[in-house]
Formats: C-alpha cells, structure tokens, sequence
C-alpha cells in the first residue's frame, strides 16, 4: 500500500514550470485568422514595396546601361565606389543636406509659431486653420511653377521686385528660392502637427508653471516644449525624411542647373536620362539607406522622449 | 504668511455671466479658509482670482495691504496645489519641487536642501528621482504640496486638491494637510464640494451659491446656526431634515403632527417676525427612539409614529429613513441642493425624514417607531426668502 502511493507521489504534481502557457485551441484558431485576414494586404505591400527595393539593389550590383544593352554584367560594388569617389554625387549630397537642414529648421520655428497662433486663437479658429493650410493643398509642382515665373528675368514680379536679375541662373539666390519655396508649401503641416502636440500640453500645467513663477518663454521652453517632444520629434522626422528627397521643386526651378541639384536630381539624371541602370539604382539605394539612417537616429532619440520610457521603469 | 483681502471682488465674463459677485471677505494672516458650495457657484473661480489666473472685473484685492488686482500670478508670491496636481511630466519629482525655486534663481545649495527639507516633512525622500507617472495618486498629491511649500510662499491655494484620490487616502490626505497647515502657518485658501472636508478642514468656512457668499463662519457655527435654508441643507452629513410647516400661537404643524415650540425658538420667531407658512428644519441627530428615553427627557420635544422605510446601521448609530405625508418643502435653494446632489426625481411622493437613533434602537425595517425629537433645536426659515427665522448670533 504504502509502496504504491510513494511510487505515485511524483507523478502528481502538475507541470508547472513551462516557459509560456500554452495556447488554447480558441486562441490558436482565433491568432490563424488574424494571419489570414492580414495576408493580403501584407502580399501586396511586400509586391509593391519590398520587390522594388530588392530588384534595384540587384540592379545596383550590375553594369547596366540601357544605351549598351550588350555589356550588362555583374560588377559586385564597382558602382558604388564610382558613385562615392564621384564630385558630383558629394556636391548633390551636400545641397540636398543644406536644403533639409535649412528648410526644417525654418519650417520647425515659423510652424511653431503658427501652431501657437491657431491654439490661442478663440474667433474663426476654423478659418484661421483652412487658410493657413492652402499652400499645403497646392500641387507642388503648380506652386513651384508660380515661383519660377515669380522669380524669372523677364516675367518675374519678385525678381522686378527685389531687383535681382534672373537669380535662378545663380547658385545661391537658386538655393534661397528652393527653400522659399519648400518652406512655403510645407510648414502648415508642420504646423498642423505641432498644434496636435500642443493641445496635449494640460492647461493646468501652464497655470501651474504661472504660479510657480515662469515668464511666458519660460513656460514655453521649460513646460510646452518638454512636454510636446514626442510630438516635434514626430513632425521633424517626416519633414526632414520628405526634405531630404526634394525632387519637384529643383526640377521646375532651375532642373539642377548652376550646382543646385540633389540626390534625387542627379539620381533622375542618371536613371531616367542617362538610362544608366546601374548607377541610378545605386544611387537610389544609397537614397534609401541615408532615408534609413534619419529614421533610425529620430527613432532613437524618440525612444527616450517617450513619457514612461525612463530607466526607472513602472512599479 | 500674509493677509488676503477681498473687496467687493466681482467676476463677469465677457458673454455677461456673473460668476462671481461682490464678495468681501478678509482672510487673516495664517488661517485656513475653505471655500464651498456646489459645481458652478464661483469657488474656483475666486481662487484663480486671487491665484491671477483670473482678471478681476471689479472690485480689488490686497495681500498684506497691496493692491494686487494688475500683477501675474509669479509676483503675487503665492502657491497654487491643483486637483489634476498639474506636474511636469517630463521632470522627476526632485526637479518638480525644484522648479520654483529655480525659476527664482535660488542658488543649488539652498535648492537641494530645501527640497530635501519638504521631501523630509511629506515623506518623500525615496521617491524624489522619479518621474510623477511612475508614483502613485497620494504620492504625486504630496508632490504637489512639496511643490507649493518649498517656495515658503505668502498663501497656499488649493483647487479640490484630494478629489482625485480614493476615499480611504482622502481622509489620511486630510488630516496630514491640516496637520500641513498647522505647521507652517500659512494662509491657506482651500477650494473644495465635500461638505466633510469644509467642516473637518477649515479655521472658517465660506459657502457660496451662485457667486454670492452665502455664510461665512467657523464649521461648528454653521452646522449650529446656518443662515438660510442653502446652508442648512449643503453643510451636514446626512443633510438637514426639511418640513413644510404652519407656525400658530407658539404651535408647529408639520408632517410630523403639532409640536409647541420651546422658549428660545418661539422668541427668536417672533423677532424675525415669521411669516405663517414655514419651513422647518431637523438634523437627523436631533431624534431619538421614545422607547429608550425616560418621559421627564421627552418634555421637551415631540413624539410621532412612523413605520420603517430603511434602516442602516452604522455600528455606533442607526440611519432610520422614514417618509413623510404630504407636500414635500420647496423653495429655489432646495431644489438647487437637491439638482447638485443629482437626486431632483427621487422624491416624488412625499419626502423622506433622516434619522440618526443611538445603536440600540430596536427600530426595524417595516415596522413601526415612536421617535421623539427636541423642540428647541427646530429651525424655521422663510420659504420665500430662504432666511433662517430662528438665527442667534
């Protein structure tokens, strides 16, 4: 008797160690067509997104050029040593990182300003907003056709204006009329963005702050600020990603010409009008992994804006 | 530490509202004042007046002799603790008791150690890297007072600091603030709709009713001698009893039968020349069950029968609810206490009498009660004008 219940003994307690509970035979069928519903968006994204990126890497390693169809072959990463080594890829890069950097920053400190002005605004915030936000409804390539003729030597009333004559054959006023106009269209979204952020700022804060003594700009950089990163950081990272692919407004404004041409120019010049493949493609993966590298470094610094994300943790 | 004068301190807004209306009102230097009254009577309204938060329409305000009424809130040199608690988030709490004092450029020795010195008197001294959203609602509450206390400013204000906490915190969070108070001696004006913090809280307790000041006076003189019918039933828990009733030679007649009023009642009656037709009011704790009192006790006062709607047992004492027959009392104040508590379409048929019996009522639910109350602390109000008939000062 007393044998067997020592021999069961060890047989009785229940499995309790495992690493994660099972999953019941509900969530598992319920977890399948959660899979199954997703596929077919998922297909068609990696389709239209994925093969595009891993067809022109593969371009990219090739000599290609359409005008020599004949002399296709697989080169490894000659075309990127020709594109790095290359003044011109330097020159484009360096304008495309001039005109981002500029632009957003303007954008980033006239959006904030409209952005307060349309949070404080009390009559027609409504009309405030929709009129604020037509430049951004404006096609850019029609808004940079404006400013090309805005700007041109013999129609243009600015040009007559400011007394300059044909600055779009020039490479700085060129680049000033490109951020004016990227600047232009561009920061009601900013501004758009910024005020979303703004309207999580808590009034009670900003009373609190009062009381605690903050003069207006105190309580703007050490309360509103702070407290809206995530939401700056959000606006920054989709401004500076857009910035830096500036296309429409170069090719309308000045196609390029006289040094004012950027990665997404010279790309085009190679790809599309040098029918050159190869070192388009490579020019457009080295686009995507700069793109990356942005996303990268914002999501980075947002990871510690986070509220909640310090090293204390939650209790 | 400072003296807070209100001056005829008045607030319209510019669609025309009066949110508040000529209050006059003198805070002495140190003392805690709370200001009650229902959602909407301008009590947070006159805080964030005198906080500069709010412009004052007309009328002005003095601390400690000055004319403030134009200066911003930072050199008004007053605290504010609101309900939200209002800290930045993006500070640890060590930061946000510091802000303050950086912001008066306070050299960091004087900064750590009187953040210490506040963290030491709320107990807060673990917690003091850490961010508000990783405490707990009474810790981010007591940041918020170390917050308005490290400043050692003229006056605290207080915007229904504990409303966001639990009931049980609550009542530990209220006496550590007057505890608080107490301590550091400073003028405190304390915003707040629970009647039970007005009464345990305050040195003096001003109800408000729709921007006009209603009473003010200590918690014990309210309870005992309430101005008007508002005051009567907002201040007390359970509220006051009201009766309508019919005032004859001396005589009550009320719901509760004929009762003949004691000495004092029926003098001051007369001086306020009362009218007819009364209101009369009974605190619950003013009846007691007949049975357990001896007859030369029960000379005083009246006794009714009444059958047991709900009994509630308290341990120390028993809430007995009663309904009785006949027109419940009306008047503008009470059915604007009744809309306040959210209880306008409960009483429909009759009214319900509270009562508070000693524990050892044998009253049971469904059955019948003598229940005798005391004549003398009957009070009569005026039905038209809400006034308290029976008022001593």
């Amino acid at each position: 008797m007393s044998q067997t219940l020592e021999s069961e003994a060890p047989a009785t307690p229940p499995p309790a160690k495992k690493g994660k509970p099972a999953l019941s035979e509900g969530k598992k069928a319920e977890r399948r067509l959660g899979l199954l519903l997703c596929a077919p968006a998922a297909i068609v994204m990696l389709a239209v997104t994925g093969w595009p990126i891993i067809y022109s890497v593969w371009l990219s390693l090739q000599r290609y050029d359409l005008r020599f169809p004949d002399q296709r072959e697989f080169v490894g990463l000659d075309n990127y040593i020709a594109v790095l080594t290359d003044g011109y890829w330097w020159t484009a890069f360096g304008i495309t990182t001039l005109i981002t950097a500029v632009s957003v920053v303007i954008e980033l400190v006239l959006g904030m300003l409209l952005a307060l002005a349309m949070h404080r605004t009390l009559v027609g915030r409504g009309l405030i907003r929709t009129v604020s936000l037509i430049p951004y409804g404006i096609v850019t390539v029609v808004a940079a056709f404006s400013w090309f003729y805005a700007w041109n030597a013999d129609t243009g009333y600015l040009a007559d204006l400011f007394g300059a004559e044909a600055p779009l054959t020039q490479q700085i006023p060129s680049l000033l009329i490109i951020i004016l106009a990227e600047v232009w269209k561009t920061t009601p979204f900013m501004a758009l963005l910024l005020m979303a952020g703004l309207a999580l700022v808590p009034d009670d804060l900003l009373k609190a702050a009062s009381m605690d003594g903050a003069t207006a700009w105190q309580r703007f950089t050490k309360v509103i600020v702070p407290v809206m990163k995530p939401a700056i950081l959000v606006a920054l990272l989709f401004r500076t990603l857009d910035a830096f692919r500036i296309f429409d407004n170069i090719f309308v404004l000045t196609k390029g010409a006289n040094d004012t041409s950027s990665v997404s120019m010279q790309t085009y010049n190679n790809l599309i009008r040098g029918l050159n493949l190869g070192i388009g493609s490579t020019m457009s993966v080295l686009i995507f992994i700069a793109v990356a590298i942005i996303a990268f470094v914002f999501v980075k610094l947002f990871g510690a804006a986070a509220p909640g994300n310090d090293p204390g943790g939650k209790r | 530490m400072a003296e807070i004068v209100l001056d005829k301190l008045t607030k319209r807004y510019p669609d025309g509202a009066l949110a508040v209306s000529e209050v006059d009102m003198k805070i002495a230097d140190g003392e805690f004042i709370i200001l009650v009254g229902p959602s909407g009577c301008g009590k947070s309204t006159m805080l964030n007046m005198i906080a500069g938060l709010e412009d004052i329409t007309s009328g002005e305000l003095r601390i400690d002799g000055q004319r403030v009424n134009e200066k911003a809130p930072k050199d008004r040199d007053i605290a504010m603790v609101f309900q939200s608690y209002a800290l930045y988030p993006h500070m640890s709490v060590r930061e946000n008791m510091a802000f303050p004092l950086r912001l008066a450029k306070v050299d960091d020795a004087t900064v750590k150690s009187k953040v210490e010195e506040a963290a030491q008197i709320l107990d807060l001294t673990q917690h003091l890297d850490r961010k508000p959203a990783n405490l707990s609602g009474g810790q981010r509450q007591r940041v918020a007072m170390g917050r308005a206390i490290v400043r050692n400013p003229k006056a605290f204000l207080m915007d229904e600091p504990l409303s966001n906490l639990d009931a049980k915190l609550r009542v530990q969070m209220r006496t550590s603030v007057s505890k608080l108070q107490k301590q550091l001696a400073t003028t405190t004006v304390y915003v707040t709709h629970d009647q039970t913090e007005a009464m345990t809280l305050g040195d003096r307790v001003v109800v408000l009713r729709g921007g006009v000041v209603q009473q003010i006076g200590s918690p014990q003189f309210l309870y005992e001698n309430p101005a008007n019918l508002f005051v009567a039933g907002f201040i007390g828990s359970p509220a006051m009893n009201f009766l309508p009733g019919t005032l004859e030679n001396g005589q009550l007649s009320t719901g509760l039968g004929a009762l003949t009023l004691s000495d004092r009642v029926r003098r001051l009656a007369e001086e306020a020349k009362a009218p007819r037709e009364v209101i009369a009011g009974i605190r619950p704790e003013h009846f007691e069950d007949a049975n357990l009192m001896d007859d030369s006790a029960k000379s005083g006062g009246s006794t009714f029968t009444a059958t047991v709607d709900v009994l509630e047992s308290m341990g120390s004492d028993k809430f007995v609810y009663f309904t009785v027959e006949g027109e419940a009392a009306t008047s503008a104040e009470l059915d604007e206490l009744a809309a306040d508590a959210g209880s306008h379409e409960l009483s429909d048929s009759g009214s319900q009498l509270v009562t508070r019996l000693s524990a050892s009522s044998a009253a049971a639910e469904g059955h019948p009660v003598d229940v005798w109350f005391d004549a003398d602390k009957v009070q009569l109000f005026d039905p038209k004008t809400g006034k308290n008939l029976t008022y001593a000062e």
